[in-house]
Order: C-alpha cells, then sequence, then structure tokens
C-alpha cells in the first residue's frame, strides 16, 4: 500500500535527491574542517521521503552488512531517528563512519529500484544524518549517552584481536556484545586504522572516530595500544596467556613503490607515510605539533584511488600551489569514491591522465621533476578495465619538489613471518575462509583488508563481524 | 605512561633513562629500539634499548640532545613519565660464537654497541672494542665496556684522551699493524660492528672494505612508525630499497649507500631547526 502511495507521490511531486551543504571548494581547499557539512532535520526528511519503501527493496542486498535500509529510511520518515540509529545499530557498530566512506554508488545506493530511473535515495547520507544527530544532542546535554548504561562486565572465555581498523573493532564489539572478554592489540599510539593515520580530518573528522572507538570500549571492549604483535607478543604468547581464540586484523599497511629510478630521493613519500605524517602526527599543524612535512610549491600524486584522493587534497590544503594527479588510465578507471574525485576537483587538483611516471629526477638529492609517459587504454585486462599502454616516445617532464605515491598497499609481514605455519596467498596475504575467517591454524581467524588485499571499510567490518559468529561457534562447540 | 624509574646524565648532553616497560624488558634482545612519543602533540622518535633487565621489568635508553624531542626527553625527570614507548623493533643482532670481532662505537653509538658486545663476549667472542668521542668529558660508558671487552682502545677527536683521531683512523692502524705484525690474527678478525654516527659508519665500511672484514652497521635513518608502515627510514642496500625499521636497523656496512642516508637524514633540517627555536625561546620565557 504504502509503496503505491509514495511511488504515485513521487509522480506527483518529483523530489531531487537532496544535496549536501558543503563548504565552498575555495574556501575548503585551505582548511583542515569537514567538506561536507551534513543534513539538516529538513533536508533528512525530505530525502527519506524520496524513498519508497520497496516490497522488495534491493538496497538492503547491496550492503555488505545488510543493514534494515528500508526500516531505518521508514523511521526517519516518521522522524523516529533514535529507532532509526538503533535499526542501524542491529548491523553496524560504526553508521557515523561508514555513511561518510562507504562507496555507495557501488553499493547500497547502486541498486536502491528509485535509482532505476531517478538518482537513487542518499542512504549514506542519511545514515550519516541520524548518527550525528544522536552525537550532536549528546554533546549539547539533550540526550544522555546511553553507553555508560550499556557498559557491562564481560566474562566469557578471553579473545585475542590484533589490529583496531574497522575489521577488528567491529569483531571486537560483536563479540563483546555476547559476553566475551575481549582485548585489542593495536601497534600504532591511537586506535582506529586507517580511520586515524590515513582518511584525513576533512573526509572523517577524528572526534567522531573516537566516539565510536568509545562506543566500542563501552562494550566492554579493552583497546591496548603500543603493542607491535609480533614483536612483544607472539600468537603462541596469546594462547599461553589464556587467549582461546585470536583474530588478526592488521590491514594492508605496506607501501608499494613503482620501482622506478629516483624514488629515494628527498620529497618523495608514500602516500601512508605523508597522510600518517599529516593525520595521525598532525603534521599540518607544525611547529604547535612536532612531526614536520615537506610543504612544497608543486606536488605530484601518483594513483587514482581513495588514497591518492585524499593525500592530493592534503596537499592543496598544506598550500601546494599545483597538484597534480597523475593516473594512468581514465577518469572512468579510477576506483576512487565519486564523491571524492568531484570534490578533488573543484579544489583545484590538476589531474594529468592516461600518463605514468617514469623516473623521478632530482637536483643536490632533492626531488626537481617527474618524467611521465603517455598512455592509451588498450584490451580489458583481468579486472575488466582497459589496460593501459605506453605511447612510445612520448615522455614528458612535470617540474615538482614533492612526489607522492599513492599507487597501493600490500600485506605487512611483520606480524605474519613470526608465524611460519600460517598458510599466506603468494601475495603475502593471509589465507582465511572468506565467511569465517578460519585460517589453518586452530583457533586464529582472519579478516579485513589482510585477507582481500586492500578494500573497503564496510567490507573489512563485514569480516570482522562474520568472524566474531564464528569465533563464538568455535568457543561453544570447540568444533574447528 | 611509561614511568621514568631512574635518570643519570651521562654527560653534558647525553642521559640515560630507566624505564618500566616490563613486557618490552621480557622480549627486548641486543639490537633492537624502541620508538617514544613523549606527549600528544610529539613526534614519534627511535632509540636505541641500550640495555634491560627482564626480571624487574626496566629498560634502558641513552639519549643525546640534538634537536626539540631529545631536548625535552633530557628535560623529564625521574617519576615523570613518557606517553608512549613502542618496541622492541627492528631484528635483534646476530650473536653467534664468530672468534675475534672488533665492536666500534662513537658517541651515542656506544651504549647500543655495548649490550652486542656484552653477548658476544658472554658466548665465548674475544672482543676488541673501540670507542670514541668528540673529548674526554663526552666519552661515555667506559667503565661498562672495559668490563665487557678483552681489549678497549679509546679514542677522542681533540687527543684529549686515549688516541688522537676519530675510531675509523685508529681501527685502520690496528689492522694495518695486525696486518704487518701478524697476518694470521688479522685473518682472525671474522667481523666488524660499528655504530655511530652516519659518517662514522660509512667511514669505518671504507676502512675494512680492503680487508675484506664482513662489517656490520646499525642505520639510523629517520623514522616515523617503526613497523615497516610508512617507509620514512627506506635507504639503499646492495642497490636494493630496504627499510631501517623492519629488515634492520643492521646491515651489511659494505652494500650500504651512504651518500642516500646522509642525505635522507637532512630532509627535515630547516622544520627541526624552527622547532628547536620555538621551543628554546618558550624555555627562556618561562624562566
Ligand atoms: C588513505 C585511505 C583512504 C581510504 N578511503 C576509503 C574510503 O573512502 N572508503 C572505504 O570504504 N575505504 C577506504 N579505504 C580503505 C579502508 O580504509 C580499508 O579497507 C579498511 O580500513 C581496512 O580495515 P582493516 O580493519 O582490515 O585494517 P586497517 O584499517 O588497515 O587497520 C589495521 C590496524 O592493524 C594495526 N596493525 C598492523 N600490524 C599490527 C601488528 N603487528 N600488531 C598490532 N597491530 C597491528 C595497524 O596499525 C592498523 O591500526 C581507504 C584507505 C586508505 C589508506
Ligand atoms: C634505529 C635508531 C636508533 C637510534 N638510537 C639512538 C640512541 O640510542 N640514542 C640517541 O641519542 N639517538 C638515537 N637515534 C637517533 C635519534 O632518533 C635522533 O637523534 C632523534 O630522532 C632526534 O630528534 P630531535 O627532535 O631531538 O632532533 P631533530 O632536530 O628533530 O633532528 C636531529 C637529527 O636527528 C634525526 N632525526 C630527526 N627526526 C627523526 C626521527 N623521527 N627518526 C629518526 N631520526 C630522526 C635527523 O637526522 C635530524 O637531522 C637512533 C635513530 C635510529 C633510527
Ligand atoms: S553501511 Fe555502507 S553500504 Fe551499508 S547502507 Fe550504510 S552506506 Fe550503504
Ligand atoms: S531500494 Fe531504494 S527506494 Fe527501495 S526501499 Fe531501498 S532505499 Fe528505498
Ligand atoms: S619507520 Fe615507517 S617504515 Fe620504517
Amino acid at each position: 500500500m504504502t509503496e503505491k502511495i509514495n511511488r504515485k507521490r513521487q509522480k506527483k511531486e518529483k523530489i531531487p535527491r537532496v544535496a549536501m551543504p558543503e563548504q565552498e571548494p575555495e574556501k575548503r581547499n585551505k582548511n583542515f574542517n569537514e567538506v561536507t557539512l551534513g543534513y539538516t532535520e529538513e533536508d533528512a526528511l525530505r530525502e527519506a521521503s524520496r524513498c519508497l519503501q520497496c516490497k522488495n527493496p534491493e538496497c538492503i542486498k547491496g550492503c555488505p552488512v545488510e543493514i534494515d535500509i528500508k526500516s531505518f529510511i521508514k523511521l526517519i520518515q516518521e522522524k523516529k531517528f533514535d529507532e532509526a540509529l538503533k535499526k542501524i545499530r542491529e548491523k553496524n557498530g560504526l553508521p557515523a563512519i561508514c555513511g561518510r566512506v562507504c562507496p555507495q554508488e557501488d553499493q547500497c545506493e547502486k541498486v536502491c529500484i528509485l535509482g532505476i530511473k531517478d538518482d537513487p535515495a542518499a542512504i549514506g547520507r542519511l545514515e550519516r544524518y541520524v548518527a550525528d544527530r544522536e552525537m550532536k544532542e549528546i554533546a549539547e546535554g539533550i540526550k544522555e549517552c546511553a553507553w555508560s548504561e550499556v557498559t557491562k562486565q564481560c566474562t566469557r572465555e578471553k579473545i585475542a584481536i590484533i589490529g583496531s581498523g574497522p575489521g577488528g573493532l567491529t569483531c571486537g564489539a560483536e563479540l563483546a556484545k555476547l559476553g566475551y572478554r575481549v582485548t585489542i592489540f593495536e601497534a600504532l599510539h591511537e586506535p582506529g586504522g586507517v580511520l586515524v593515520y590515513g582518511i584525513p580530518e576533512f573526509r572523517l573528522p577524528k572526534e567522531i572516530v573516537k566516539r565510536e572507538i568509545d562506543y566500542v570500549k563501552s562494550l566492554g571492549v579493552k583497546i591496548e595500544v603500543n603493542m607491535v604483535m609480533g614483536k612483544i607478543l607472539t600468537i603462541d604468547d596469546l594462547f599461553k596467556e589464556g587467549f582461546r581464540a585470536i583474530f588478526i586484523s592488521t590491514g594492508a599497511g605496506l607501501p608499494y613503490f613503482m620501482g622506478i629510478s629516483g624514488e629515494n630521493l628527498n620529497g618523495v613519500y608514500s602516500a601512508n607515510e605523508y597522510l600518517t605524517r599529516s593525520n595521525l602526527m598532525k603534521a599540518y599543524k607544525f611547529p604547535q605539533c612536532d612531526t614536520p612535512i615537506i610543504r612544497g610549491d608543486k606536488i605530484a600524486v601518483v594513483g587514482g584511488g581513495n588514497v591518492a584522493m585524499d593525500s592530493a587534497r592534503v596537499a592543496k590544503r598544506l598550500g601546494a600551489k599545483h597538484v597534480y594527479l597523475i593516473y594512468r588510465r581514465s577518469e572512468e578507471e579510477m576506483p576512487a569514491r565519486n564523491e571524492e574525485i568531484k570534490h578533488a576537483r573543484e579544489e583545484g587538483i590538476e589531474f594529468k591522465l592516461l600518463a605514468s611516471p617514469v623516473e623521478i629526477i632530482g637536483k643536490d638529492g632533492w626531488v626537481h621533476k617527474i618524467m611521465c609517459i603517455k598512455m592509451k587504454l588498450g584490451e580489458p585486462d583481468d579486472s575488466g578495465r582497459r589496460r593501459p599502454v605506453p605511447l612510445e616516445g612520448s615522455e614528458f617532464n612535470i617540474e615538482v619538489d614533492v612526489v607522492i605515491m599513492a599507487i597501493g598497499q600490500g600485506p605487512n609481514p611483520l606480524l605474519t613471518s613470526t608465524i611460519p605455519r600460517l598458510e599466506l596467498t603468494r601475495w603475502g596475504n593471509i589465507k582465511a575462509d572468506p565467511i569465517t575467517g578460519k585460517t589453518n591454524i586452530e583457533g586464529v581467524f582472519a579478516g579485513g583488508d589482510i585477507v582481500t588485499g586492500a578494500a573497503t571499510v564496510i567490507l573489512a567490518m563485514g569480516a570482522g563481524k562474520s568472524a566474531a559468529a564464528a569465533i563464538d561457534e568455535y568457543i561453544r562447540t570447540s568444533i574447528w | 605512561m611509561y614511568k621514568i624509574v631512574k635518570k643519570e646524565k651521562l654527560v653534558e648532553d647525553i642521559d640515560r633513562f630507566y624505564i618500566k616497560a616490563p613486557l618490552i624488558a621480557r622480549k627486548a634482545k641486543a639490537g633492537q629500539f624502541v620508538v617514544i612519543r613523549i606527549n600528544e602533540d610529539g613526534e614519534r622518535i627511535p632509540l636505541t634499548i641500550a640495555d634491560y633487565n627482564r626480571s624487574n621489568g626496566i629498560i634502558s635508553i641513552v639519549s643525546m640532545r640534538v634537536g626539540k624531542t631529545t631536548t625535552l626527553l633530557s628535560s623529564l625527570k625521574e617519576s615523570d613519565s613518557i606517553l608512549d614507548v613502542v618496541g622492541p623493533l627492528g631484528n635483534a643482532s646476530e650473536i653467534e660464537n664468530f672468534g675475534r670481532v672488533i665492536c666500534v662505537g662513537g658517541g651515542v653509538g656506544i651504549p647500543p654497541i655495548f649490550p652486542i658486545a656484552r653477548e658476544l663476549k658472554k658466548i665465548g667472542n674475544y672482543v676488541i672494542s673501540i670507542i670514541g668521542a668528540r673529548s674526554k668529558d663526552l666519552l661515555i660508558l667506559k667503565e661498562e665496556m672495559e668490563d665487557t671487552s678483552d681489549e678497549l682502545y679509546i679514542c677522542s677527536d681533540d687527543g684529549s684522551i686515549g688516541y688522537h683521531g676519530f675510531v675509523s683512523d685508529f681501527l685502520k692502524e690496528y689492522l694495518e699493524k695486525n696486518l704487518t705484525g701478524n697476518a694470521d690474527k688479522r685473518k682472525d678478525i671474522a667481523r666488524v660492528i660499528a655504530i655511530g654516527p652516519a659518517l662514522m659508519m660509512s667511514a669505518v665500511a671504507d676502512v675494512t672494505r680492503p680487508f675484506n672484514i664482513k662489517t656490520i652497521v646499525s642505520l639510523n635513518s629517520i623514522m616515523v612508525d617503526g613497523t615497516g608502515m610508512c617507509g620514512a627510514c627506506r635507504v639503499e642496500v646492495g642497490g636494493k630499497t630496504k627499510f631501517v625499521c623492519v629488515n634492520g636497523p643492521e646491515f651489511d656496512g659494505h652494500q650500504v649507500n651512504f651518500e642516500l642516508l646522509l642525505s635522507r637524514q637532512k630532509i627535515y633540517c630547516d622544520q627541526e631547526k624552527e622547532c628547536m627555536d620555538i621551543y628554546e625561546h618558550k624555555c627562556m620565557l618561562d624562566k
């Protein structure tokens, strides 16, 4: 019934997808405040009213953790914001984060039925709205933080989680909800994984990450930072200390370089280093914060994914006059979220498409120029994307003083090399069952980027969640 | 928080800190390091684990004041705490019975060479140590080195104590004398381990190269995480890029591209100076 009514109304007054208020490009590319400002209540209600409340909603299948999207949007329509958030939290412990960083266009919104003829419902923005709304109400004292009540004493078996990115946090939260005593061990001095060291403040404010982590802690999860596992404690130490199962979610933290000449010159960064300096270490506040970063005038970023976009936009904000994004295919093939590509362009990032670096040329030990070769697109490769082919003799130079390599990350072998019996793939990822996360070692589970290779926040969360269910079953049955 | 249980001033500019870090103390081995961060706004810097006591859970580090972070560290007192101490990082030194080994330590390279010398001696090596400093009153850990060495030689740049000259010059003479005096003895030298400023390690590698003596150096490149995640610490060894924090810190000195190491150590010179100037200015105002 409602579907019909909605459809009718949709026909009568077609509401366009409600845009997200944003900071002006020329203003925001000079500060680190969040770019998108979030819906107002009015925006949210308007956007929610666009949802058709389909009888067979496709959206839910598009979400890797199967949030009951239809129901939570319905609750927004009814202005039951708290209940909407509760509905989301049934499946997703980090809604404020996912609403911001999920590649919605490839997931929930891709399959939204409204999207067949119109723009899809802005599911991510609505998800973010209800999560932010709660945070605001708590901050303003309108509402009490409900978590302190949730903080409970967990009494069941001890479980260890290695790595505090979205995979580890989700697995920990799920297990704590079941009453397990969970400890997350994190190598860095702050928990959150890529959410804190990689994704910049202007796209995902650290306040929000901190809040979501506080929520996980309130469930009874212990987080121990400064623990480089494999060095300070091994897997065997953990078992000896009484941990009954271990979930490894150490991410894809090993930066790749291209292997071209000049890559070790001063001024060449891996995106990991560049982003870690500016985000985790707050180098953008230097000298108020002690960690330095080179602020160039002309900066080249190599790559076309989220990591490249983030690096380029940080570079712009650090004051670079020209930021060139060098990508070997065309814009269509870029793996970054559409919104990030759009934002990057608006902020003045100069795209050098169909080009690939062949050499970095130095002067007195510092980067001076980057030599690139033009590419054309050939036949599709294994990934289905058209393969870039170099055009012989088309080399050209760009004068730059900083180069940031954002061409991908692999699995960091630091931990896995200390567990020789653990089976790995040819590329060094852990071999684990895609659903249960079981590895070849009894009691050891793995999930997230360390298993799949660099992927997405929500996929890592999905892996953490399904592994938690498998861990619970293993502990209850002792069957491996 | 990691508590400083004891602090000793070794010489002007160099302090030794004893820090409560039981888990690190339990696992630490000679050659490994920690990364510390003093406060919320602080930088992460690596410092070698100069010693460890597994039974009382205390590690020690020896730090020389060179810039803002090390100056801030030296302003801390007993019973103050350091916000973050991460470790043990890096690979442990190779400790085997090689036979005769020469341990060369320069300046703040002496504390890290000390546990290596001690472990080498413990398992039966004949340990010849050569340590050096700019002058007599900057020389540290003389007694400790005496206790762990079969032969100890001291050098100073200004000649105020021991041999007048660099440790590398002394090493050269030592090897040459051995060469002319007793060929077997020179052949005996199974390896040289050198720790100190990059220029010193480079000079030592140059000295031992013609003698074809395996030479291990411990590289001090700029680091951030210390876990292989950022690549800040990369160096070239044998023409290949290596990350000092996970592939090292010890490498074959004859393969290291020292020129690159020296160049990369200077990346942040200007910013470091700025940071230090502001800090000193603030300290003056506080006084
Ligand atoms: C710059 C950047 C931007 C991105 N943007 C997006 C985006 O917009 N949307 C999206 O969906 N995805 C994005 N991604 C990808 C996404 O962040 C990752 O897929 C996701 O974080 C993977 O989660 P994880 O839990 O597997 O690992 P991670 O988030 O990588 O966390 C792993 C954690 O384990 C810790 N660790 C590693 N080794 C050890 C050890 N030995 N002992 C203890 N701890 C250890 C690490 O320090 C880290 O904290 C981005 C990635 C980057 C780098
Ligand atoms: C594996 C390793 C072990 C070390 N062990 C010791 C030790 O036992 N005792 C000791 O006194 N020093 C040691 N160092 C050097 C020490 O890390 C630097 O002196 C310190 O980082 C300087 O910081 P600062 O802010 O005081 O000085 P700054 O003014 O910032 O820098 C002075 C110089 O120190 C180096 N440096 C700066 N930042 C870093 C950084 N983040 N990581 C590494 N080097 C940096 C640079 O070459 C720089 O030019 C070690 C370095 C490495 C890599
Ligand atoms: S978690 Fe991500 S994929 Fe799922 S509904 Fe939210 S935005 Fe969409
Ligand atoms: S598919 Fe789209 S329109 Fe249909 S219920 Fe889901 S979000 Fe609403
Ligand atoms: S310090 Fe980051 S990789 Fe070595």
